[in-house]
């Protein structure tokens, strides 16, 4: 369809949902089989679908909320439970800061509301998408709250009858990894990003066999992007891009 | 129902899971950021999306061994040069996803 300019607020804001949940659809396919998992998991452990919701609601962050349900199931305290949520999920201050540079001077309600949704996909989606520059912060805000609906409703769904759905069919499992993998090659915009993610993807696989959780993220991709910076200066590769 | 107890770890650990989300959104979407600053941010999407995926292809989560033999890597491959020749995410999604699916279907027997 061509795309005349269209100003009408109606039309606008139609135009602005479309677009986040079509930016949303692979995430929530990614989530799909992952939320069904994490309820049948969480039931098993013993936690009601309403807490499992909740937590769903609350926390929205899927590896921590594997990793709690399992300490939960072992007895832990509170605050080794909330120290673990801590430690594995603040790879997303890296996430926040990499998208801050898109959002100079918005909205300071909008963006607490946007840093909700910031998970590994939904920054990865909405990078890319704002690269393109016919983002806006509120399709990025469709985009995560629509892939948070998914989560919720999944793990739900999962913890009230998840048995009974073959979560693994049709290669449903890879959707979250191939999603990555296209997003990857967005990000590649020259040669020094090639040797940045070579490096940073090296890194962290040695390192995810020497430490155990997942800091190694965090670790291997400031250090490879400050190996990106260095590389630039000394090289003056990537400059004109 | 849900106990006390309960609500105190999840609101104890949405807090600490919003808060790395939205500090840097509100403070630094507040002042002009040093250039050497924006310039190593420019790096991290590329290298932390690679630090993500690679390990989830070559080594076992479980017992966070290499191996490069495992359907996931292999896949990645073929998903990878789809994903450079296409430009297609959508696309990217349903190749990843049915040749996935194959290889399941072919280890299971």
């Amino acid at each position: 369809m061509k795309s005349k300019k269209d100003n009408s607020r109606p039309g606008h804001r139609r135009r602005t949902f479309s677009r986040g949940v079509a930016a949303a659809w692979p995430i929530c396919l990614g989530y799909l089989p992952i939320g069904l998992a994490f309820g049948v998991l969480a039931q098993k452990a013993g936690l009601s679908p309403l807490q499992i919701g909740l937590m769903s609601i609350f926390v929205f962050a899927g590896s921590s909320q594997f990793i709690a349900v399992s300490m939960l199931a072992a007895g832990a305290s509170l605050l080794s439970i909330v120290a673990t949520t801590f430690v594995v999920n603040l790879r997303h201050f890296l996430m926040s800061s990499a998208l801050a540079v898109f959002l100079k001077n918005t909205d300071r309600k909008k963006l607490s509301f946007f840093a909700y949704g910031v998970t590994d996909e939904s920054f990865a989606v909405n990078l890319s998408k704002f690269r393109d520059s016919q983002w806006d912060l509120n399709s990025a805000l469709v985009t995560n709250y629509t892939a948070n609906f998914t989560w919720i409703i999944t793990t739900v769904i999962g913890a009230i009858g998840g048995q009974f759905i073959p979560a693994h069919a049709f290669g449903i499992d890879y959707a979250l990894i191939a999603m990555f993998i296209c997003l990857l090659v967005f990000q590649i915009r020259g040669f020094i990003y090639v040797i940045t993610a070579v490096i940073a993807g090296i890194c962290a696989v040695f390192l995810s066999m020497l430490i155990p959780g997942n800091s190694y993220i965090v670790i291997a991709s400031m250090a490879a992007a400050a190996i990106g910076v260095v590389l630039k200066k000394k090289t003056g590769w990537g400059e004109g891009r | 129902m849900v106990s006390t107890e309960y609500l105190a770890v999840i609101l104890g650990m949405g807090m600490v899971t919003f808060l790395p989300r939205w500090l840097p959104l509100i403070y630094l979407t507040k002042r002009s950021l040093p250039s050497w600053l924006v310039e190593w941010l420019d790096f991290i999407p590329a290298a932390i999306l690679s630090a993500i995926l690679l390990p989830a292809l070559v080594t076992d989560s479980a017992t966070r061994s290499l191996d490069l033999g495992r359907p996931e890597f292999i896949v990645a491959i073929p998903t990878f040069v789809f994903a450079i020749l296409t430009k297609s995410l959508g696309g990217t999604v349903i190749v990843g996803m049915v040749l996935f699916g194959l290889t399941q279907k072919f280890l299971s027997f």
